[in-house]
């Protein structure tokens, strides 16, 4: 009995105890306690919370790396792709340029001269000779000496032909001789190539007026060219008072190192002369 | 039979890299030759049976595609490929200087004759521009593209002519 009483009071003393620290929680007269009793267990779960966030990611942040250096590698891939075809937008650009501006001259020529265009698919592997082939032949209406021109000015002349390609004789070549004149004196000359792809003007009167930068163009003699095409500039002159004829250095307007496409003159036959040459001539 | 005509693919693949790659790689106005290289690289082989072969057809593809005239690519590569014969049987043991050797003999051989062609055709070069502009370069370029050439042509010679296991 003794001890059910003491029981009682006991568990009311606790009731009592209980209900003041919660009266006193509620009032706010806890907190200064609370907060100096919670301050160190925060601390010490902050530290665990840290040390098991870096256990965490110590376990997962590889796997991470791989994900993330797959999708470097994928979008590496990607830039690779996308510079690859910018490249070759940017070349097919340069391609319509030159077409556009080969398109441009045919349209603007006032001789109304009948074109096929042409890209330049080759050289002649034999390095003494200034060839070009290109991608048009006798299908598409070309002839062998047929003038080939850009809209810069006169590339050279058709050698040989097949269905579908083209040999060019350009005027760099050793082998080639154009009648040109030579403007604004309109004296005549022949312009050769060499072996070093350099353009000489020969043949010229001692008479004749020649001076840095004046035009070269296409005579028309002889029939193997239109006339008034042009060729270049002259850059120097050579004339010594002993020879017969001045001849004079020429820079070409064409650059004949990047020659990509042509236009071919499809509606000028060269004159053939060999039926007018007596068989017999000494 | 076959090994004879599997030069026609060859040279077609070579001509074509040369007309549209190699022949616009110039080094001052010199440019290496792919098929020279080629034929001769084939006939310093110990183990070619075809050269001559070979040479003719890679001639005649030149010649037919090269505006030098009187089939002078045609003489120059069966010369080259005599001289390579010639120079295998006597020092086979050491291909690779035969094979620069060839090739400045080829090379000199080949503008040579295109050099007396031209003028017999009414082009006269001048000589010093010549060698010093075309002639020198070529070969420094054919000299430099003659080991790729002889390492290929020797991987192609065991594929074509296989050792026979007794």
């Amino acid at each position: 009995m003794k001890t059910t009483g003491s029981g009682f009071w006991q568990t009311a003393t606790l009731l009592l105890v209980g209900v003041g620290i919660v009266l006193f929680a509620l009032s706010g007269f806890m907190t200064p306690l609370l907060g100096t009793v919670l301050s160190p267990l925060v601390n010490v779960q902050e530290w665990l919370a840290t040390r098991y966030m870096a256990v965490y990611e110590f376990v997962t942040v590889p796997r991470d790396v791989a994900a993330l250096r797959a999708r470097n590698q994928q979008l590496e891939q990607e830039v690779t792709s996308l510079q690859a075809q910018i490249i070759e937008l940017q070349q097919q650009l340069r391609e319509a340029q030159v077409l556009y501006a080969l398109l441009d001259f045919a349209r603007s020529n006032p001789q109304g001269g009948q074109y096929v265009a042409a890209a330049v698919i080759g050289k002649d592997p034999n390095p003494f000779l200034k060839y070009v082939f290109i991608d048009r032949g006798s299908d598409d209406g070309l002839r062998r000496g047929m003038p080939v021109i850009t809209n810069q000015g006169l590339v050279g002349q058709i050698d040989a032909v097949t269905a579908t390609a083209a040999r060019v004789r350009l005027i760099t070549d050793p082998s080639s001789v154009v009648n040109v004149r030579i403007e604004p004196h309109r004296s005549e000359a022949q312009l050769v190539g060499s072996v070093t792809g350099d353009l000489t003007v020969e043949m010229v009167s001692q008479d004749a007026p020649l001076q840095p930068g004046d035009l070269v163009l296409t005579s028309g003699l002889g029939g193997t060219f239109p006339s008034d095409l042009l060729i270049g500039q002259v850059i120097s002159v050579r004339k010594q008072s002993n020879e017969l004829f001045q001849s004079a250095a020429i820079q070409p307007v064409v650059d004949f190192s990047t020659l990509q496409a042509v236009l071919v003159i499809t509606n000028f036959r060269p004159v053939d002369f060999s039926p007018l040459i007596p068989a017999n001539t000494p | 039979m076959l090994v004879s005509l599997l030069g026609i693919p060859i040279f077609t693949i070579l001509l074509m890299l040369q007309l549209a790659i190699v022949s616009r790689l110039p080094l001052l106005q010199g440019t290496a030759d792919l098929l020279m290289l080629f034929v001769i690289g084939w006939a310093l082989h110990e183990r070619v049976k075809h050269a001559w072969q070979w040479s003719l057809i890679a001639g005649i593809m030149v010649s037919l595609v090269s505006a030098t005239p009187f089939f002078a690519p045609l003489f120059a590569y069966l010369i080259a490929t005599a001289i390579g014969r010639l120079l295998q049987r006597q020092v086979w043991q050491t291909p690779i200087l035969a094979m620069l050797l060839m090739t400045f003999i080829g090379t000199v051989l080949y503008h040579g004759i295109t050099f007396v062609v031209l003028f017999f055709n009414g082009t006269a070069l001048p000589i010093q521009e010549s060698i010093s502009l075309v002639t020198l370069p070529s070969t420094l370029l054919n000299l430099i593209f003659a080991l790729p050439i002889f390492v290929i042509v020797n991987d192609l010679a065991h594929w074509v002519y296989p050792v026979e296991v007794i």
